[in-house]
């Protein structure tokens, strides 16, 4: 077992483990601080594939800019535990049932892939920076071009939006 | 063996990592020290004087101060959050040291030994991402407070912090393309090839505005005046850190003397050579010799920035909100946009 191997292990524990916290933590600004830690597990895997630049990148736009805005929403509303507790029991279960045939349904195709290796380890420079753009600007250049157009339309319909009276 | 790790290099790393850090501290505590002093001869005063020759010993007594006051923690906050909310703004304040080449290699015992924990070759953009998870141990803090005027200081800090990281990334992005790497070793190594003792070479040359935006938005992220209103003492009660006492208080403190450090370093590593001595051919000296005149070079350059940082806080008064932001959004992005855009001319137009 090499130091890789066990590195997978623990990150993919710190994965699982933080993620299922998140969902059953009552406080929803506990959720957020979990699902930040379940971000950098992630980009822990991403390091282990040696994609550094989608590892720093993931934890620079999800854990620092969209997770602080999370907060920001959340903390402002001030929800508490107490105050929101679920009392349809209708619904829960309708949301047990949906969420396991989710489950059953990725297990399914998960069951068909052929697993040889399940993590390509360090090996590979396609995650890394240059490659990576040189990638996005030589045969991905319409695809990247075109999000950058729903980006910049997302932002001006955001400002607008702000500005209504 | 089952786990085939080279010992050496993990004690090699382990060292650099132990001495970095316990300098960064050393330097950060004799930092508060210099600030009382540089305050003092601004005001024409004599400053902290009696603790040691000339006051040296004034930082422990602080930090022992602080050590031995009582320790409170609010009986509605969530503790938890409550400890990690300093322990993470101490984190994030140390964390970006692993990146920065303190100078060239040494040799030791017969092995090249390189003055940089991490030579990683997205060196920029992890030194961003840290400066990115330094709202959270602001915004934890004052949350867990569990105190209305707590929050309101923390977001209103965060926000700050935010609104000046988007100039400070669009910056950093014209002196990408201008160096074409994102190693802060190379671009080091780029920067001692120029003409003049190594002048010519210093990028503040080629991105002078960009500099200039840099530097603003360094004091903005380190919460110092003109920006400091997250903490401003005489308006707010306290900002987000309220409710916090003894040496919790103290590590928020702490951190921003750090993150003073942290900053000059990667100032002085981005725009002014890092350890590049000019005048000094390093080639012709031994390297031992060599990387000590280098790192003595990053630490002049370091401390002319730390002074400049205090200069501006006991000359300038403080913004007020709106200023702030206004200067944040409608100023630097702009500027900043407008430098990147003139800097990818300027490449395509000589590259041609």
């Amino acid at each position: 077992m090499g130091i890789t191997t066990i590195a997978f292990i623990l990150l993919s524990l710190m994965a699982i483990g933080s993620a299922i916290m998140m969902i059953s933590s009552k406080s929803p600004v506990h959720s957020v601080l979990w699902l930040i830690v379940v971000f950098f597990a992630i980009s822990g895997h991403y390091i282990l594939l040696n994609a550094q630049f989608l590892a720093i990148v993931n934890i620079i736009v999800y854990a620092g800019a969209i997770m602080v805005l999370f907060l920001f929403v959340v903390m402002l509303m001030n929800l508490n535990a107490e105050t929101e507790p679920i009392k349809n029991y209708r619904l829960r279960l309708i949301g047990i049932l949906s969420g396991g045939s989710l489950l059953l349904v990725l297990i399914a195709a998960m069951m068909k892939i052929d697993v040889a290796q399940p993590v390509l380890m360090s090996t590979g420079d396609s995650g890394l920076i240059k490659v990576l753009g040189h990638a996005l600007f030589t045969n991905y250049v319409l695809p990247f071009e075109i999000s950058s157009v729903l980006f910049l339309s997302a932002m001006i319909g955001a400002v607008i939006i702000g500005k209504k009276e | 063996m089952m786990l085939a790790i080279d010992l050496a290099m993990v004690i090699e790393k382990l060292v650099l990592i132990v001495v970095v850090v316990s300098a960064s501290l050393v330097i950060a505590m004799y930092t508060t020290f210099a600030e009382r002093k540089v305050a003092a001869i601004l005001q024409d005063r004599r400053g902290p004087n009696r603790a040691g020759p000339f006051g040296l010993l004034q930082p422990l007594a602080d930090g022992l101060k602080l050590f031995f006051k009582e320790e409170i923690i609010p009986n509605f906050s969530s503790k938890f959050l409550f400890i990690l909310g300093p322990a993470l703004a101490m984190l994030t304040a140390v964390m970006t040291s692993a990146v920065i080449p303190w100078g060239d290699k040494i040799s030791f015992f017969g092995r090249d030994v390189s003055l940089q924990i991490a030579d990683i070759n997205i060196g920029v953009l992890y030194v961003f991402g840290v400066v990115s998870l330094g709202v959270y141990g602001i915004m934890i803090g004052s949350w867990a407070s569990n105190n209305k005027f707590s929050l309101m200081g923390g977001l209103r800090a965060a926000s700050q912090i935010i609104s000046y990281e988007l100039a400070m990334g669009i910056s950093l992005i014209a002196l990408l393309m201008v160096t074409g790497t994102l190693s802060l070793k190379e671009m080091v190594v780029q920067q001692q090839q120029g003409g003049w003792g190594g002048f010519l070479g210093w990028n503040i040359l080629k991105q002078p505005l960009g500099f200039l935006i840099f530097l603003i938005c360094a004091f903005a992220e380190c919460n110092r005046t003109p920006f400091d209103l997250p903490e401003a003492e005489n308006e707010l009660i306290g900002g987000y850190h309220t409710e916090y006492s003894s040496m919790k208080l103290g590590f928020y403190l702490f951190a921003e003397y750090i993150n003073m450090f942290i900053s000059s370093v990667i100032m002085a590593t981005l725009f002014f050579g890092g350890y590049d001595m000019p005048f000094v051919d390093e080639a012709g000296l031994s390297p031992n010799i060599a990387a000590l005149i280098g790192v003595a070079a990053l630490m002049g350059k370091v401390i002319f920035f730390i002074f400049l940082f205090m200069w501006v806080r006991w000359t300038i008064p403080r913004f007020r909100y709106d200023q702030l932001m206004h200067l944040g959004w409608r100023i630097l992005i702009p500027l900043a946009l407008f430098n990147m855009l003139v800097t990818g001319a300027v490449i395509l137009y000589f590259n041609k």
